[in-house]
Protein backbone atom coordinates (compact mmCIF):
# COMPACT_ATOMS: atom_id res chain seq x y z
CA UNK A 1 0.00 0.00 0.00
CA UNK A 2 1.49 3.32 -1.02
CA UNK A 3 1.84 6.15 1.49
CA UNK A 4 -0.89 8.20 -0.14
CA UNK A 5 -3.40 5.37 0.02
CA UNK A 6 -2.51 4.67 3.64
CA UNK A 7 -2.97 8.36 4.56
CA UNK A 8 -6.39 8.44 2.87
CA UNK A 9 -7.29 5.28 4.75
CA UNK A 10 -6.29 6.43 8.25
CA UNK A 11 -8.12 9.75 7.90
CA UNK A 12 -11.28 7.72 7.26
CA UNK A 13 -12.45 7.29 10.84
CA UNK A 14 -15.10 4.65 10.15
CA UNK A 15 -12.62 2.56 8.18
CA UNK A 16 -10.14 2.70 11.02
CA UNK A 17 -12.88 1.65 13.44
CA UNK A 18 -13.65 -1.22 11.08
CA UNK A 19 -10.02 -2.29 10.97
CA UNK A 20 -9.77 -2.28 14.77
CA UNK A 21 -13.05 -4.22 15.17
CA UNK A 22 -12.06 -6.81 12.58
CA UNK A 23 -8.59 -7.25 14.11
CA UNK A 24 -9.99 -7.72 17.61
CA UNK A 25 -12.58 -10.23 16.40
CA UNK A 26 -10.03 -12.19 14.36
CA UNK A 27 -7.64 -12.24 17.31
CA UNK A 28 -10.40 -13.42 19.64
CA UNK A 29 -11.30 -16.20 17.21
CA UNK A 30 -7.69 -17.32 16.80
CA UNK A 31 -7.04 -17.24 20.55
CA UNK A 32 -10.38 -18.86 21.43
CA UNK A 33 -8.78 -21.96 23.04
CA UNK A 34 -6.75 -19.69 25.34
CA UNK A 35 -9.42 -17.08 26.05
CA UNK A 36 -12.41 -19.38 26.52
CA UNK A 37 -12.97 -20.10 30.23
CA UNK A 38 -14.57 -23.52 29.55
CA UNK A 39 -15.23 -26.16 26.94
CA UNK A 40 -18.00 -24.68 24.75
CA UNK A 41 -19.78 -28.05 24.50
CA UNK A 42 -19.60 -28.84 28.24
CA UNK A 43 -23.16 -29.41 29.48
CA UNK A 44 -23.89 -28.71 33.14
CA UNK A 45 -27.62 -28.63 33.65
CA UNK A 46 -27.38 -27.34 37.21
CA UNK A 47 -25.84 -24.18 35.78
CA UNK A 48 -28.67 -23.44 33.29
CA UNK A 49 -29.77 -19.92 32.37
CA UNK A 50 -27.22 -18.01 34.42
CA UNK A 51 -27.35 -14.28 33.81
CA UNK A 52 -24.22 -12.50 32.60
CA UNK A 53 -21.84 -11.50 35.42
CA UNK A 54 -23.76 -13.70 37.91
CA UNK A 55 -21.06 -16.34 38.18
CA UNK A 56 -17.34 -15.63 37.98
CA UNK A 57 -16.52 -18.80 36.06
CA UNK A 58 -19.22 -18.16 33.43
CA UNK A 59 -18.73 -14.42 32.77
CA UNK A 60 -21.46 -14.00 30.14
CA UNK A 61 -23.89 -16.48 31.65
CA UNK A 62 -25.04 -19.84 30.30
CA UNK A 63 -27.67 -21.29 27.97
CA UNK A 64 -30.50 -23.80 28.33
CA UNK A 65 -28.01 -26.67 28.76
CA UNK A 66 -25.70 -24.81 31.11
CA UNK A 67 -23.05 -24.22 28.44
CA UNK A 68 -20.85 -21.16 28.89
CA UNK A 69 -22.00 -18.34 26.61
CA UNK A 70 -18.61 -16.61 26.38
CA UNK A 71 -16.86 -19.81 25.30
CA UNK A 72 -19.61 -20.51 22.78
CA UNK A 73 -19.35 -16.97 21.41
CA UNK A 74 -15.58 -17.31 21.00
CA UNK A 75 -15.73 -20.73 19.33
CA UNK A 76 -18.79 -19.67 17.36
CA UNK A 77 -16.77 -16.73 16.12
CA UNK A 78 -14.10 -19.11 14.85
CA UNK A 79 -16.74 -21.01 12.91
CA UNK A 80 -18.50 -17.92 11.54
CA UNK A 81 -15.27 -16.17 10.53
CA UNK A 82 -13.82 -19.31 8.95
CA UNK A 83 -16.96 -19.80 6.89
CA UNK A 84 -16.93 -16.09 6.01
CA UNK A 85 -13.31 -16.14 4.85
CA UNK A 86 -13.48 -19.43 2.92
CA UNK A 87 -16.74 -18.34 1.26
CA UNK A 88 -15.10 -15.02 0.35
CA UNK A 89 -12.13 -16.81 -1.27
CA UNK A 90 -14.54 -19.01 -3.27
CA UNK A 91 -16.58 -15.99 -4.32
CA UNK A 92 -13.55 -13.97 -5.37
CA UNK A 93 -11.86 -16.84 -7.25
CA UNK A 94 -15.03 -17.74 -9.17
CA UNK A 95 -15.99 -14.14 -9.79
CA UNK A 96 -12.49 -13.12 -10.89
CA UNK A 97 -12.01 -16.03 -13.31
CA UNK A 98 -15.44 -15.51 -14.90
CA UNK A 99 -15.05 -11.73 -14.98
CA UNK A 100 -11.59 -11.90 -16.58
CA UNK A 101 -12.68 -14.50 -19.14
CA UNK A 102 -15.77 -12.48 -20.09
CA UNK A 103 -13.96 -9.14 -20.19
CA UNK A 104 -10.83 -10.21 -22.01
CA UNK A 105 -12.12 -12.85 -24.40
CA UNK A 106 -15.24 -10.85 -25.27
CA UNK A 107 -17.59 -11.92 -28.04
CA UNK A 108 -19.73 -15.01 -27.56
CA UNK A 109 -17.90 -16.04 -24.35
CA UNK A 110 -18.69 -12.67 -22.83
CA UNK A 111 -22.33 -12.76 -23.91
CA UNK A 112 -22.91 -16.28 -22.59
CA UNK A 113 -21.14 -15.71 -19.28
CA UNK A 114 -22.85 -12.41 -18.60
CA UNK A 115 -26.30 -13.77 -19.50
CA UNK A 116 -25.58 -16.60 -17.04
CA UNK A 117 -24.73 -13.98 -14.40
CA UNK A 118 -27.95 -12.07 -15.14
CA UNK A 119 -29.95 -15.28 -14.85
CA UNK A 120 -28.35 -16.30 -11.55
CA UNK A 121 -29.11 -12.84 -10.18
CA UNK A 122 -32.84 -13.36 -10.85
CA UNK A 123 -32.99 -15.81 -7.95
CA UNK A 124 -33.11 -14.32 -4.46
CA UNK A 125 -29.81 -15.36 -2.86
CA UNK A 126 -31.36 -16.75 0.32
CA UNK A 127 -33.69 -18.97 -1.75
CA UNK A 128 -30.80 -20.30 -3.84
CA UNK A 129 -28.63 -20.75 -0.77
CA UNK A 130 -31.28 -22.65 1.20
CA UNK A 131 -32.18 -25.00 -1.65
CA UNK A 132 -28.54 -25.96 -2.22
CA UNK A 133 -27.71 -26.05 1.50
CA UNK A 134 -30.63 -28.41 2.13
CA UNK A 135 -29.20 -30.86 -0.44
CA UNK A 136 -25.59 -31.14 0.70
CA UNK A 137 -24.52 -32.60 4.03
CA UNK A 138 -23.65 -29.56 6.16
CA UNK A 139 -19.92 -29.44 6.89
CA UNK A 140 -17.95 -26.23 7.38
CA UNK A 141 -16.42 -26.63 3.92
CA UNK A 142 -19.69 -27.38 2.13
CA UNK A 143 -21.45 -24.45 3.81
CA UNK A 144 -18.63 -22.09 2.80
CA UNK A 145 -18.60 -23.39 -0.78
CA UNK A 146 -22.37 -23.10 -1.10
CA UNK A 147 -22.30 -19.50 0.13
CA UNK A 148 -19.37 -18.71 -2.15
CA UNK A 149 -20.90 -20.30 -5.24
CA UNK A 150 -24.18 -18.40 -4.83
CA UNK A 151 -22.64 -14.96 -4.39
CA UNK A 152 -19.86 -14.52 -6.97
CA UNK A 153 -22.01 -12.76 -9.57
CA UNK A 154 -21.43 -9.16 -8.49
CA UNK A 155 -17.69 -9.78 -8.25
CA UNK A 156 -17.60 -11.07 -11.83
CA UNK A 157 -19.39 -7.93 -13.02
CA UNK A 158 -16.97 -5.65 -11.16
CA UNK A 159 -13.92 -7.54 -12.50
CA UNK A 160 -15.29 -7.59 -16.05
CA UNK A 161 -15.87 -3.86 -16.19
CA UNK A 162 -12.38 -3.23 -14.80
CA UNK A 163 -10.84 -5.58 -17.39
CA UNK A 164 -12.75 -3.86 -20.22
CA UNK A 165 -11.03 -0.59 -19.30
CA UNK A 166 -7.60 -2.14 -18.69
CA UNK A 167 -7.39 -4.20 -21.86
CA UNK A 168 -7.43 -1.10 -24.06
CA UNK A 169 -4.32 0.28 -22.39
CA UNK A 170 -0.86 0.36 -23.88
CA UNK A 171 0.82 -2.13 -21.56
CA UNK A 172 -1.54 -4.85 -22.78
CA UNK A 173 -0.77 -3.99 -26.39
CA UNK A 174 2.92 -4.17 -25.43
CA UNK A 175 2.47 -7.58 -23.78
CA UNK A 176 0.67 -8.84 -26.85
CA UNK A 177 3.42 -7.50 -29.13
CA UNK A 178 5.98 -9.33 -27.00
CA UNK A 179 4.10 -12.52 -27.74
CA UNK A 180 2.59 -13.17 -24.29
CA UNK A 181 -0.02 -15.89 -24.27
CA UNK A 182 -3.68 -15.16 -23.55
CA UNK A 183 -3.52 -16.89 -20.18
CA UNK A 184 -0.43 -14.89 -19.26
CA UNK A 185 -2.08 -11.60 -20.24
CA UNK A 186 -5.25 -12.47 -18.33
CA UNK A 187 -3.67 -13.65 -15.10
CA UNK A 188 -0.24 -12.00 -14.98
CA UNK A 189 -0.96 -8.63 -16.59
CA UNK A 190 -4.68 -7.87 -16.15
CA UNK A 191 -5.43 -9.52 -12.81
CA UNK A 192 -2.80 -7.69 -10.70
CA UNK A 193 -3.94 -4.38 -12.16
CA UNK A 194 -7.53 -5.10 -11.19
CA UNK A 195 -6.46 -5.91 -7.61
CA UNK A 196 -7.89 -2.76 -6.00
CA UNK A 197 -11.59 -3.29 -6.82
CA UNK A 198 -11.20 -7.03 -6.12
CA UNK A 199 -9.75 -6.30 -2.67
CA UNK A 200 -12.67 -3.98 -1.87
CA UNK A 201 -15.24 -6.50 -3.11
CA UNK A 202 -13.51 -9.27 -1.14
CA UNK A 203 -13.73 -7.30 2.11
CA UNK A 204 -17.41 -6.55 1.60
CA UNK A 205 -18.03 -10.19 0.66
CA UNK A 206 -16.70 -11.42 4.02
CA UNK A 207 -19.41 -9.28 5.62
CA UNK A 208 -22.18 -10.70 3.47
CA UNK A 209 -20.88 -14.28 3.84
CA UNK A 210 -20.92 -14.00 7.65
CA UNK A 211 -24.47 -12.68 7.37
CA UNK A 212 -25.52 -15.53 5.04
CA UNK A 213 -23.95 -18.16 7.31
CA UNK A 214 -25.96 -16.78 10.21
CA UNK A 215 -29.18 -16.87 8.14
CA UNK A 216 -28.86 -20.49 7.07
CA UNK A 217 -27.55 -21.67 10.45
CA UNK A 218 -30.46 -19.89 12.12
CA UNK A 219 -32.89 -21.70 9.81
CA UNK A 220 -31.20 -25.03 10.63
CA UNK A 221 -29.42 -25.70 7.32
CA UNK A 222 -25.99 -24.37 8.23
CA UNK A 223 -23.60 -25.23 11.05
CA UNK A 224 -25.10 -28.09 13.06
CA UNK A 225 -25.15 -28.44 16.86
CA UNK A 226 -23.28 -29.21 19.06
CA UNK A 227 -20.81 -27.04 17.12
CA UNK A 228 -21.66 -23.45 17.96
CA UNK A 229 -22.06 -20.73 15.38
CA UNK A 230 -23.54 -17.31 16.03
CA UNK A 231 -26.47 -18.19 13.76
CA UNK A 232 -27.45 -21.46 15.43
CA UNK A 233 -27.01 -19.97 18.91
CA UNK A 234 -29.89 -17.67 17.96
CA UNK A 235 -32.14 -20.55 16.87
CA UNK A 236 -32.31 -21.94 20.41
CA UNK A 237 -32.33 -18.52 22.02
CA UNK A 238 -35.52 -17.57 20.18
CA UNK A 239 -37.54 -19.92 22.39
CA UNK A 240 -36.35 -18.18 25.57
CA UNK A 241 -36.77 -14.61 24.33
CA UNK A 242 -39.28 -13.70 27.03
CA UNK A 243 -37.32 -15.12 29.98
CA UNK A 244 -33.60 -15.06 29.09
CA UNK A 245 -33.23 -12.39 26.38
CA UNK A 246 -29.44 -12.07 26.68
CA UNK A 247 -29.05 -15.46 25.01
CA UNK A 248 -30.41 -13.82 21.85
CA UNK A 249 -28.83 -10.41 22.35
CA UNK A 250 -25.18 -11.50 22.64
CA UNK A 251 -24.75 -13.58 19.43
CA UNK A 252 -26.65 -10.90 17.50
CA UNK A 253 -24.24 -8.23 18.71
CA UNK A 254 -21.34 -10.44 17.66
CA UNK A 255 -22.75 -10.88 14.13
CA UNK A 256 -23.57 -7.18 13.77
CA UNK A 257 -20.11 -6.10 14.96
CA UNK A 258 -18.38 -8.46 12.55
CA UNK A 259 -20.50 -7.50 9.55
CA UNK A 260 -20.21 -3.81 10.42
CA UNK A 261 -16.44 -4.07 10.85
CA UNK A 262 -15.93 -5.62 7.42
CA UNK A 263 -18.41 -3.20 5.80
CA UNK A 264 -16.63 -0.16 7.27
CA UNK A 265 -13.26 -1.59 6.28
CA UNK A 266 -14.44 -2.27 2.73
CA UNK A 267 -15.94 1.20 2.36
CA UNK A 268 -12.75 2.79 3.67
CA UNK A 269 -10.57 0.70 1.35
CA UNK A 270 -12.71 1.75 -1.61
CA UNK A 271 -12.35 5.42 -0.76
CA UNK A 272 -8.62 5.06 -0.15
CA UNK A 273 -7.69 2.88 -3.13
CA UNK A 274 -9.88 4.43 -5.75
CA UNK A 275 -11.53 7.76 -5.07
CA UNK A 276 -13.44 7.40 -8.37
CA UNK A 277 -15.49 4.57 -6.89
CA UNK A 278 -16.75 6.56 -3.92
CA UNK A 279 -20.45 6.36 -3.13
CA UNK A 280 -20.17 10.09 -2.76
CA UNK A 281 -19.11 11.71 -6.05
CA UNK B 1 -41.41 3.26 -27.80
CA UNK B 2 -43.34 0.23 -29.01
CA UNK B 3 -40.21 -0.94 -30.79
CA UNK B 4 -38.27 -0.62 -27.53
CA UNK B 5 -40.86 -2.58 -25.55
CA UNK B 6 -40.85 -5.29 -28.21
CA UNK B 7 -37.05 -5.56 -28.23
CA UNK B 8 -36.93 -5.60 -24.42
CA UNK B 9 -39.55 -8.37 -24.34
CA UNK B 10 -37.47 -10.42 -26.78
CA UNK B 11 -34.44 -10.00 -24.49
CA UNK B 12 -36.46 -11.37 -21.58
CA UNK B 13 -37.12 -14.70 -23.32
CA UNK B 14 -33.59 -16.16 -22.98
CA UNK B 15 -33.63 -15.05 -19.33
CA UNK B 16 -36.84 -16.99 -18.72
CA UNK B 17 -35.36 -20.07 -20.41
CA UNK B 18 -32.13 -19.67 -18.41
CA UNK B 19 -34.00 -19.37 -15.15
CA UNK B 20 -36.07 -22.47 -15.88
CA UNK B 21 -32.93 -24.46 -16.78
CA UNK B 22 -31.20 -23.51 -13.53
CA UNK B 23 -34.25 -24.27 -11.39
CA UNK B 24 -34.74 -27.63 -13.13
CA UNK B 25 -31.06 -28.54 -12.85
CA UNK B 26 -30.94 -27.64 -9.14
CA UNK B 27 -33.81 -29.96 -8.30
CA UNK B 28 -32.52 -32.86 -10.37
CA UNK B 29 -28.88 -32.64 -9.35
CA UNK B 30 -29.90 -32.94 -5.71
CA UNK B 31 -28.78 -36.16 -4.03
CA UNK B 32 -31.79 -38.43 -3.86
CA UNK B 33 -33.37 -36.33 -6.58
CA UNK B 34 -36.92 -35.11 -6.46
CA UNK B 35 -38.00 -38.37 -4.82
CA UNK B 36 -35.93 -37.97 -1.64
CA UNK B 37 -39.14 -37.55 0.34
CA UNK B 38 -40.21 -41.06 -0.67
CA UNK B 39 -36.86 -42.83 -0.63
CA UNK B 40 -36.25 -41.67 2.94
CA UNK B 41 -39.60 -43.04 4.09
CA UNK B 42 -39.02 -46.59 5.43
CA UNK B 43 -42.64 -47.70 4.93
CA UNK B 44 -42.37 -47.25 1.16
CA UNK B 45 -40.96 -50.20 -0.76
CA UNK B 46 -38.74 -50.25 -3.81
CA UNK B 47 -41.50 -51.25 -6.24
CA UNK B 48 -43.69 -48.40 -4.93
CA UNK B 49 -40.92 -45.95 -5.69
CA UNK B 50 -40.65 -47.38 -9.21
CA UNK B 51 -44.42 -46.88 -9.61
CA UNK B 52 -44.22 -43.28 -8.35
CA UNK B 53 -41.35 -42.67 -10.75
CA UNK B 54 -43.49 -43.82 -13.67
CA UNK B 55 -46.50 -41.82 -12.50
CA UNK B 56 -44.44 -38.64 -12.15
CA UNK B 57 -42.61 -39.32 -15.43
CA UNK B 58 -39.23 -39.48 -13.68
CA UNK B 59 -38.26 -42.64 -15.57
CA UNK B 60 -37.96 -40.65 -18.80
CA UNK B 61 -34.78 -38.99 -20.10
CA UNK B 62 -33.95 -35.62 -18.55
CA UNK B 63 -34.50 -33.52 -21.66
CA UNK B 64 -38.01 -34.96 -22.10
CA UNK B 65 -38.78 -34.33 -18.43
CA UNK B 66 -37.57 -30.75 -18.82
CA UNK B 67 -39.62 -30.23 -21.96
CA UNK B 68 -42.78 -31.55 -20.30
CA UNK B 69 -42.15 -29.49 -17.19
CA UNK B 70 -41.37 -26.28 -19.11
CA UNK B 71 -44.36 -26.54 -21.45
CA UNK B 72 -46.48 -27.31 -18.41
CA UNK B 73 -45.25 -24.11 -16.75
CA UNK B 74 -46.24 -22.11 -19.81
CA UNK B 75 -49.79 -23.45 -19.72
CA UNK B 76 -50.20 -22.98 -15.96
CA UNK B 77 -49.68 -26.64 -14.97
CA UNK B 78 -46.97 -26.32 -12.35
CA UNK B 79 -47.32 -29.86 -11.00
CA UNK B 80 -48.79 -31.14 -7.73
CA UNK B 81 -47.53 -31.09 -4.16
CA UNK B 82 -46.30 -34.39 -2.62
CA UNK B 83 -48.41 -33.88 0.47
CA UNK B 84 -52.06 -33.27 -0.32
CA UNK B 85 -51.56 -33.43 -4.08
CA UNK B 86 -52.76 -29.87 -4.66
CA UNK B 87 -51.74 -27.83 -7.72
CA UNK B 88 -48.48 -26.01 -6.93
CA UNK B 89 -49.54 -22.79 -8.63
CA UNK B 90 -52.70 -22.65 -6.47
CA UNK B 91 -50.66 -23.10 -3.30
CA UNK B 92 -48.22 -20.34 -4.31
CA UNK B 93 -50.94 -17.92 -5.41
CA UNK B 94 -52.72 -18.51 -2.12
CA UNK B 95 -49.61 -17.28 -0.25
CA UNK B 96 -48.65 -14.54 -2.69
CA UNK B 97 -51.01 -11.77 -1.43
CA UNK B 98 -49.56 -11.92 2.10
CA UNK B 99 -46.02 -11.52 0.72
CA UNK B 100 -47.16 -8.74 -1.59
CA UNK B 101 -48.74 -6.84 1.31
CA UNK B 102 -45.58 -7.17 3.40
CA UNK B 103 -43.18 -6.28 0.59
CA UNK B 104 -45.41 -3.42 -0.59
CA UNK B 105 -45.67 -1.82 2.83
CA UNK B 106 -41.96 -2.26 3.57
CA UNK B 107 -40.99 -0.87 0.18
CA UNK B 108 -43.28 2.15 0.56
CA UNK B 109 -41.86 2.97 3.98
CA UNK B 110 -38.32 2.45 2.72
CA UNK B 111 -38.77 4.62 -0.38
CA UNK B 112 -40.36 7.51 1.50
CA UNK B 113 -37.79 7.45 4.32
CA UNK B 114 -34.87 6.69 2.02
CA UNK B 115 -35.75 9.48 -0.41
CA UNK B 116 -36.20 11.96 2.44
CA UNK B 117 -32.93 11.09 4.15
CA UNK B 118 -31.02 10.82 0.88
CA UNK B 119 -32.21 14.15 -0.55
CA UNK B 120 -31.61 15.97 2.71
CA UNK B 121 -28.16 14.41 2.93
CA UNK B 122 -27.31 15.52 -0.61
CA UNK B 123 -28.58 19.06 -0.07
CA UNK B 124 -26.81 19.46 3.27
CA UNK B 125 -23.72 17.53 2.25
CA UNK B 126 -21.09 16.97 4.98
CA UNK B 127 -23.44 18.41 7.63
CA UNK B 128 -23.85 16.56 10.94
CA UNK B 129 -27.12 15.13 9.63
CA UNK B 130 -25.41 13.84 6.48
CA UNK B 131 -22.55 12.22 8.40
CA UNK B 132 -24.95 10.57 10.83
CA UNK B 133 -27.24 9.41 8.02
CA UNK B 134 -24.47 7.89 5.87
CA UNK B 135 -22.81 6.08 8.75
CA UNK B 136 -26.22 5.10 10.14
CA UNK B 137 -27.10 3.56 6.78
CA UNK B 138 -23.89 1.50 6.82
CA UNK B 139 -24.70 0.31 10.34
CA UNK B 140 -28.25 -0.60 9.29
CA UNK B 141 -26.89 -2.58 6.34
CA UNK B 142 -24.85 -4.66 8.81
CA UNK B 143 -27.84 -5.77 10.89
CA UNK B 144 -28.84 -9.41 10.47
CA UNK B 145 -32.54 -9.13 9.56
CA UNK B 146 -33.62 -12.05 11.75
CA UNK B 147 -31.81 -10.73 14.79
CA UNK B 148 -33.33 -7.29 14.32
CA UNK B 149 -36.70 -9.08 14.11
CA UNK B 150 -36.06 -10.99 17.35
CA UNK B 151 -35.05 -7.76 19.09
CA UNK B 152 -38.18 -6.01 17.78
CA UNK B 153 -40.34 -8.83 19.16
CA UNK B 154 -38.47 -8.70 22.46
CA UNK B 155 -38.93 -4.94 22.81
CA UNK B 156 -42.34 -4.18 21.29
CA UNK B 157 -44.23 -7.43 21.75
CA UNK B 158 -42.80 -8.99 24.93
CA UNK B 159 -41.66 -6.03 27.00
CA UNK B 160 -43.91 -3.16 25.98
CA UNK B 161 -46.81 -5.34 24.79
CA UNK B 162 -47.69 -2.76 22.15
CA UNK B 163 -47.84 -5.04 19.15
CA UNK B 164 -48.46 -8.72 18.39
CA UNK B 165 -45.35 -10.88 17.98
CA UNK B 166 -46.49 -12.81 14.94
CA UNK B 167 -49.18 -13.95 12.55
CA UNK B 168 -51.33 -11.85 10.27
CA UNK B 169 -54.64 -11.60 12.17
CA UNK B 170 -55.89 -12.23 15.70
CA UNK B 171 -57.63 -15.56 15.97
CA UNK B 172 -61.15 -15.29 14.58
CA UNK B 173 -60.59 -11.85 13.08
CA UNK B 174 -59.44 -12.91 9.61
CA UNK B 175 -60.08 -10.11 7.14
CA UNK B 176 -60.19 -7.37 9.81
CA UNK B 177 -58.11 -4.55 8.38
CA UNK B 178 -57.20 -3.01 11.76
CA UNK B 179 -55.96 -6.35 13.02
CA UNK B 180 -53.91 -6.72 9.84
CA UNK B 181 -52.34 -3.29 10.27
CA UNK B 182 -51.37 -4.02 13.87
CA UNK B 183 -49.70 -7.25 12.77
CA UNK B 184 -48.01 -5.52 9.86
CA UNK B 185 -46.08 -2.90 11.86
CA UNK B 186 -43.19 -5.02 13.18
CA UNK B 187 -42.54 -7.10 10.03
CA UNK B 188 -42.63 -3.92 7.93
CA UNK B 189 -40.16 -2.22 10.24
CA UNK B 190 -37.80 -5.19 10.11
CA UNK B 191 -37.96 -5.68 6.34
CA UNK B 192 -37.77 -1.94 5.62
CA UNK B 193 -34.59 -1.31 7.65
CA UNK B 194 -32.06 -2.63 5.15
CA UNK B 195 -33.95 -1.34 2.09
CA UNK B 196 -34.21 2.14 3.63
CA UNK B 197 -30.46 2.16 4.14
CA UNK B 198 -29.80 1.15 0.53
CA UNK B 199 -32.29 3.70 -0.78
CA UNK B 200 -30.91 6.59 1.21
CA UNK B 201 -27.38 5.81 0.01
CA UNK B 202 -28.38 5.60 -3.63
CA UNK B 203 -30.71 8.62 -3.44
CA UNK B 204 -27.94 10.70 -1.94
CA UNK B 205 -25.41 9.80 -4.61
CA UNK B 206 -27.97 10.13 -7.45
CA UNK B 207 -28.87 13.65 -6.28
CA UNK B 208 -25.27 14.67 -5.73
CA UNK B 209 -24.46 13.61 -9.27
CA UNK B 210 -27.38 15.55 -10.76
CA UNK B 211 -26.85 18.64 -8.63
CA UNK B 212 -23.35 19.14 -10.03
CA UNK B 213 -24.59 19.38 -13.61
CA UNK B 214 -24.80 22.49 -15.75
CA UNK B 215 -28.58 22.71 -16.01
CA UNK B 216 -28.79 22.88 -12.23
CA UNK B 217 -26.42 25.83 -12.21
CA UNK B 218 -28.48 27.49 -14.93
CA UNK B 219 -31.67 26.97 -12.93
CA UNK B 220 -29.96 28.53 -9.94
CA UNK B 221 -28.71 31.46 -12.03
CA UNK B 222 -32.27 32.02 -13.23
CA UNK B 223 -33.17 32.53 -9.59
CA UNK B 224 -35.38 29.50 -9.17
CA UNK B 225 -36.05 28.66 -5.51
CA UNK B 226 -34.34 25.58 -4.10
CA UNK B 227 -37.55 23.55 -3.83
CA UNK B 228 -38.31 24.05 -7.53
CA UNK B 229 -34.74 23.20 -8.47
CA UNK B 230 -34.85 20.04 -6.42
CA UNK B 231 -38.23 18.73 -7.45
CA UNK B 232 -38.67 20.04 -11.01
CA UNK B 233 -35.11 19.74 -12.26
CA UNK B 234 -33.12 17.36 -10.08
CA UNK B 235 -35.79 14.82 -9.21
CA UNK B 236 -36.75 13.63 -12.72
CA UNK B 237 -33.08 13.13 -13.56
CA UNK B 238 -32.17 11.42 -10.31
CA UNK B 239 -35.25 9.20 -10.55
CA UNK B 240 -33.89 7.04 -13.38
CA UNK B 241 -31.13 5.23 -11.48
CA UNK B 242 -33.54 4.85 -8.57
CA UNK B 243 -36.19 3.15 -10.73
CA UNK B 244 -33.48 0.84 -12.04
CA UNK B 245 -32.49 0.15 -8.42
CA UNK B 246 -36.08 -0.84 -7.70
CA UNK B 247 -35.79 -3.64 -10.25
CA UNK B 248 -32.35 -4.72 -9.08
CA UNK B 249 -33.41 -4.78 -5.41
CA UNK B 250 -36.35 -7.14 -5.97
CA UNK B 251 -34.40 -10.36 -5.24
CA UNK B 252 -33.08 -8.82 -1.99
CA UNK B 253 -36.64 -7.92 -1.09
CA UNK B 254 -37.71 -11.55 -1.55
CA UNK B 255 -34.74 -12.79 0.50
CA UNK B 256 -35.59 -10.33 3.26
CA UNK B 257 -39.27 -11.29 3.10
CA UNK B 258 -38.36 -14.96 3.55
CA UNK B 259 -36.43 -14.24 6.74
CA UNK B 260 -39.00 -11.76 8.05
CA UNK B 261 -41.92 -14.09 7.38
CA UNK B 262 -40.15 -16.93 9.16
CA UNK B 263 -39.61 -14.89 12.32
CA UNK B 264 -43.08 -13.40 12.45
CA UNK B 265 -45.00 -16.45 11.26
CA UNK B 266 -46.32 -14.35 8.40
CA UNK B 267 -48.25 -16.71 6.07
CA UNK B 268 -46.52 -15.68 2.85
CA UNK B 269 -44.32 -17.28 0.21
CA UNK B 270 -41.12 -17.09 2.23
CA UNK B 271 -42.72 -19.06 5.06
CA UNK B 272 -44.05 -21.52 2.47
CA UNK B 273 -40.51 -21.89 1.13
CA UNK B 274 -39.03 -22.72 4.53
CA UNK B 275 -41.86 -25.14 5.36
CA UNK B 276 -41.50 -26.84 1.96
CA UNK B 277 -37.76 -27.12 2.50
CA UNK B 278 -38.31 -28.87 5.83
CA UNK B 279 -40.75 -31.31 4.17
CA UNK B 280 -38.62 -31.75 1.01
CA UNK B 281 -41.57 -30.61 -1.08
CA UNK B 282 -39.64 -30.38 -4.36
CA UNK B 283 -42.58 -29.42 -6.60
CA UNK B 284 -43.40 -26.42 -4.39
CA UNK B 285 -39.73 -25.42 -4.02
CA UNK B 286 -39.23 -25.56 -7.77
CA UNK B 287 -42.43 -23.60 -8.28
CA UNK B 288 -41.35 -20.94 -5.77
CA UNK B 289 -37.90 -20.59 -7.36
CA UNK B 290 -39.55 -20.09 -10.75
CA UNK B 291 -42.24 -17.77 -9.42
CA UNK B 292 -39.81 -15.40 -7.70
CA UNK B 293 -37.38 -15.43 -10.64
CA UNK B 294 -40.17 -14.68 -13.12
CA UNK B 295 -41.40 -11.90 -10.83
CA UNK B 296 -37.88 -10.43 -10.78
CA UNK B 297 -37.60 -10.61 -14.58
CA UNK B 298 -41.00 -8.92 -14.92
CA UNK B 299 -40.06 -6.26 -12.37
CA UNK B 300 -36.86 -5.41 -14.24
CA UNK B 301 -38.80 -5.32 -17.51
CA UNK B 302 -41.28 -2.82 -16.08
CA UNK B 303 -38.47 -0.73 -14.58
CA UNK B 304 -36.67 -0.58 -17.94
CA UNK B 305 -39.85 0.40 -19.77
CA UNK B 306 -40.58 3.10 -17.19
CA UNK B 307 -37.07 4.50 -17.62
CA UNK B 308 -37.46 4.45 -21.41
CA UNK B 309 -40.78 6.26 -21.08
CA UNK B 310 -39.06 8.99 -19.07
CA UNK B 311 -35.97 9.32 -21.20
CA UNK B 312 -36.15 9.08 -25.01
CA UNK B 313 -32.38 8.55 -25.25
CA UNK B 314 -32.69 5.11 -23.63
CA UNK B 315 -35.11 3.90 -26.33
CA UNK B 316 -32.47 4.23 -29.03
CA UNK B 317 -30.13 1.68 -27.48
Amino acid sequence: MSGRVWRRFVTHRLALAGLVTVSVLLLAAILAPILAPRDPTLIETQLRFLAPFANASLPLGSDELGRDTLSRLLYGGRVSLTVGLVAMVTTVLTGAVIGIAAGYLGGIVDTLLMRFVDTMLCFPQVFLLLVVAAFVPPTLLSISLVIGLTSWMEVSRIVRSEILQLKEQDFIAAARALGASRTRIMFRELLPNAAAPILVAATLKVASAVLMESYISYLGYGVQPPMASWGNMLTNAQGYLDTVPWLAILPGIAITLTVMGFNFLGDGLRDALDPRLRMDP
Amino acid sequence: MIGFIFRRLLQAIPMVIGVSLIAFALMHLAPGGPLAVYTLNPTIQAQDIERIKVILGLDQPLHIQYWKWATGMLTGHWGFSFFGGRPVLDIILERFPATLILMGSALSVAIILGLGVGILGAVKRYSIFDTLATSGALVALSFPTFWFGLMAIFLFAINLRWLPSGGMYEFGEEGNILSLLRHLVLPTMVLALVITATWSRYTRSAFLEVMNQDFMRTARAKGEPQSARLFRHAFPNAAKPLIALLGVELPFLFSGALVTETIFGWPGMGRLFVDSLNMKEYPILMGLMMFTALFVILGNLIADIAIAAMDPRVRLV
